[in-house]
C-alpha cells in the first residue's frame, strides 16, 4: 500500500517536472512545480519527515511559489512560441539517445549503490521537537549563518527596489 | 463478521465519521449565511430574509437552487483550464482543514471507541497553516485567469493580502504551543482542561490575551472579511477577483470563505478557548445548556401568546417547543454518561465557535473598509512587531520558568 502511494507521487511528481519544462506558458509551469513540490512532500511523509513535510508546503508551495506567480502575473509573460526548428531525424534520434542515457545513468547508479538495504517507509522517526533541539544545538552554526544568508537577501531586494531620493 | 466487528475496523468507522463531518459542515456552512444575513440585517434595523419560509430559514435552500439552475457561463477570452481549476482548488483546500479538529474527547458508543476528530495530527497545527497557505491559489488564479484587469488586480491584492497576514497569524500560533508544548489539537485542549483556584479555566486566553487578538485580527484578513475585504469590495473592484465567476463557481468561491472562516475560528477555539472545556467545573457546567435552551423556550413561548406579527403566532410557539425539546435531551443526558460527554463537549465547542463566527458577522455589520496601503501597513508596521513580541515575552517566561 506505500509502495503504490510512492509510485503513485513519484510519477506525478516526475510528470509535473517533465510538465514543467515542456509547457510553454509560465503560469502552467510554475504550477507543475507546485505540483512537484507537493509529491515531495507526500514522498517526506512517507519517510516519516511530518515536520519537513509541511515546511516544503508552507515555506515552499505556500510563500516562495506564491511570489513567483505573483511576479509572473504582473510582468503579464505570455505564452513563450517556440523557436526550436529542427529536422525530424534529429527529434526521433534525440528520443532514443535520451532514452538510451537514461538506461545507462540508471545502471551505473544502481551498479554503485552500496548493497545494504537502502531508505524504508518510516524510517525517520523524530519528532518536531528533536528537529528543533538538534536545529539549536548541534546545527546551531548553519542556523544563524542561512538566516544571515536571508537577511542579506533581504537588505539587497530593499536597496534595489528603493526609490532615488 | 458480527455488526460489532465491522463497526470496530478503523475504516468504517472514519467513513462514517467523514460521512457525518461533511454533512454538518455543508448544512452549517448554508445556514452560516442565513445567520450572517439575519444579524447584519437587525444591526441596520431591518428584518432581513423574511419570505422564504418562516423567518427566511428555506432562504440558503432558494439560494442553493437558484444558483445550480443558473446558466454557468463561461467568457470565451479567459483562460478555461485555470478558470475552471481556481474555485475547485479553493473550495477542496477550505473544505480539507477541517480534518483535524478535533469536537470532543474520545467517546465510546457500543463497541466503538473513537476520538471525535477525524484524523489526529501530531503537526495538526502545521497542516492547517500549510492548507491555509496553498488556499490563496484558488484566489490568485481566479483573478488571473477571469483575463480582466479589477480581477487581476482584486486577485493579486488578496494574495498579497492573505500572505502577508499569514506571519503574524502563525507567531500568534506559536506562543500557545510554546506554553502546551505541543503541535497536536487534541494534547492542546487536554493542556486546557483544569482550574486555576478550582474556577477559573486553564484556557490559553488568559495568559495570552495579545495573541488572541492578534490571532483574530489576523485570521479577519486571511478569510477576506471586513475591515480587510478589499479585494471582493463591490463599490471598488466590481466584486474584484470573482467578477466572472458565475452560478456554481461563485458559489464555491462564496462556500470557500465561509469555510475557511469556520476553520479559523476553530482553531482559535481549540488554541485560546479551550477547546471543548466549560468555562466552570463539570457538575455546574451541565447545567448551563439545559438553563439556556429552557430560557429561550420559555422566553419564545411567552412572546408566542402576543405575538408582533401574524405569521408569529405559529413560528414563535414552534420554536418554544424546539428549544424546550432541545432543553430535554440534555436534562436527559445527565442520566446517560456517553451521551452527556458527547452532548455537553458539543455544546461547548460549537458555542464557542458560534460566538467567534458572532464576532466576525457582528464586526462586518459595524466597521468601514480598510484601504489597500492602509492594510499592509497595518500588518507589516503594527501587527507582525506586535506578535513577535509576543512570542519573545512568552518564551522569555517559559524559559526562566521551566526547569
Amino acid at each position: 500500500m506505500t509502495a503504490l502511494i510512492f509510485l503513485v507521487f513519484a510519477a506525478i511528481a516526475v510528470i509535473c517536472g517533465i510538465n514543467l519544462v515542456v509547457q510553454t506558458h509560465p503560469i502552467a509551469s510554475a504550477l507543475s512545480l507546485i505540483g512537484v513540490m507537493g509529491s515531495l512532500a507526500i514522498l517526506y511523509l512517507q519517510l516519516g519527515g511530518e515536520f519537513i513535510a509541511m515546511a516544503q508546503i508552507i515555506v515552499y508551495a505556500g510563500a516562495v511559489m506564491v511570489l513567483f506567480i505573483f511576479v509572473i502575473m504582473l510582468l503579464n509573460a505570455g505564452a513563450e512560441t517556440p523557436t526550436f526548428q529542427a529536422s525530424s531525424f534529429v527529434k526521433y534520434f534525440g528520443i532514443i539517445l535520451l532514452f538510451g542515457f537514461l538506461v545507462l545513468m540508471s545502471f551505473i547508479i544502481q551498479a554503485t549503490l552500496p548493497k545494504t538495504e537502502g531508505v524504508t517507509f518510516g524510517a525517520f522517526q523524530g519528532t518536531a521537537a528533536d528537529i528543533g533541539r538538534k536545529l539549536f544545538t548541534s546545527y546551531l552554526l548553519p542556523f544563524e549563518v542561512t538566516s544571515i544568508l536571508i537577511l542579506i537577501a533581504l537588505v539587497g531586494a530593499i536597496v534595489l527596489a528603493r526609490k532615488e531620493v | 463478521m458480527t455488526l460489532s466487528e465491522i463497526l470496530s475496523n478503523f475504516y468504517v468507522v472514519s467513513l462514517i465519521k467523514v460521512a457525518l463531518v461533511a454533512f454538518v459542515l455543508l448544512t452549517t456552512l448554508a445556514y452560516l449565511q442565513w445567520i450572517e444575513r439575519k444579524v447584519i440585517a437587525h444591526v441596520q434595523l431591518r428584518v432581513g430574509p423574511y419570505r422564504v419560509g418562516p423567518h427566511g430559514l428555506l432562504q440558503p435552500l432558494a439560494d442553493v437552487v437558484k444558483l445550480i439552475t443558473k446558466e454557468g457561463l463561461i467568457p470565451s477570452h479567459v483562460n478555461k483550464l485555470f478558470y475552471l481549476m481556481a474555485p475547485f482548488v479553493a473550495v477542496a483546500l477550505a473544505l480539507t482543514s477541517i480534518a483535524v479538529i478535533p469536537f470532543g474527547p474520545e467517546i465510546t458508543i457500543g463497541p466503538v471507541k473513537t476520538w471525535m476528530q477525524l484524523t489526529d495530527l501530531r503537526i495538526g497545527i502545521l497542516f492547517v497553516l500549510a492548507v491555509s497557505s496553498i488556499g490563496v491559489y484558488g484566489v490568485a488564479l481566479g483573478g488571473w485567469a477571469s483575463n480582466n484587469k479589477y480581477s487581476l488586480l482584486g486577485g493579486l491584492r488578496s494574495s498579497a493580502q492573505m500572505i502577508s497576514y499569514e506571519l503574524p497569524l502563525a507567531l500568534a500560533v506559536v506562543a500557545p504551543l510554546l506554553l502546551a508544548n505541543t503541535l497536536s489539537f487534541r494534547e492542546m485542549v487536554n493542556y486546557q482542561g483544569g482550574y486555576w483556584l478550582g474556577f477559573i479555566p486553564k484556557w490559553n486566553l488568559f495568559p495570552e490575551i495579545v495573541g488572541f487578538i492578534v490571532f483574530m485580527i489576523a485570521s479577519f484578513a486571511e478569510t477576506n472579511r471586513v475591515p480587510f475585504d478589499l479585494p471582493e469590495a463591490e463599490n471598488e473592484l466590481v466584486a474584484g477577483f470573482h467578477t466572472e465567476y458565475s452560478s456554481m463557481n461563485f458559489a464555491a468561491f462564496f462556500m470557500a470563505e465561509y469555510a475557511n472562516m469556520v476553520t479559523v475560528t476553530c482553531v482559535a477555539t481549540l488554541l485560546f478557548l479551550g477547546g471543548w472545556t466549560p468555562p466552570f467545573p463539570a457538575p455546574y457546567s451541565d447545567a448551563v445548556p439545559i438553563l439556556v435552551f429552557a430560557i429561550s423556550g420559555l422566553i419564545a413561548l411567552y412572546h408566542g401568546l402576543n405575538p408582533a406579527r401574524r405569521m408569529d403566532r405559529f413560528t414563535l410557539p414552534a420554536t418554544a417547543v424546539v428549544f424546550l425539546g432541545i432543553a430535554a435531551i440534555f436534562g436527559l443526558s445527565l442520566f446517560v454518561p456517553m451521551l452527556n460527554t458527547i452532548l455537553m463537549a458539543l455544546f461547548w465547542f460549537c458555542g464557542k465557535v458560534l460566538v467567534l463566527l458572532f464576532i466576525f458577522i457582528w464586526v462586518r455589520a459595524t466597521l468601514p473598509r480598510f484601504r489597500y496601503d492602509q492594510l499592509m501597513r497595518f500588518a507589516w508596521i503594527f501587527l507582525f512587531p506586535l506578535g513577535m513580541i509576543n512570542l519573545l515575552a512568552t518564551g522569555l517566561i517559559v524559559a526562566l520558568t521551566t526547569k
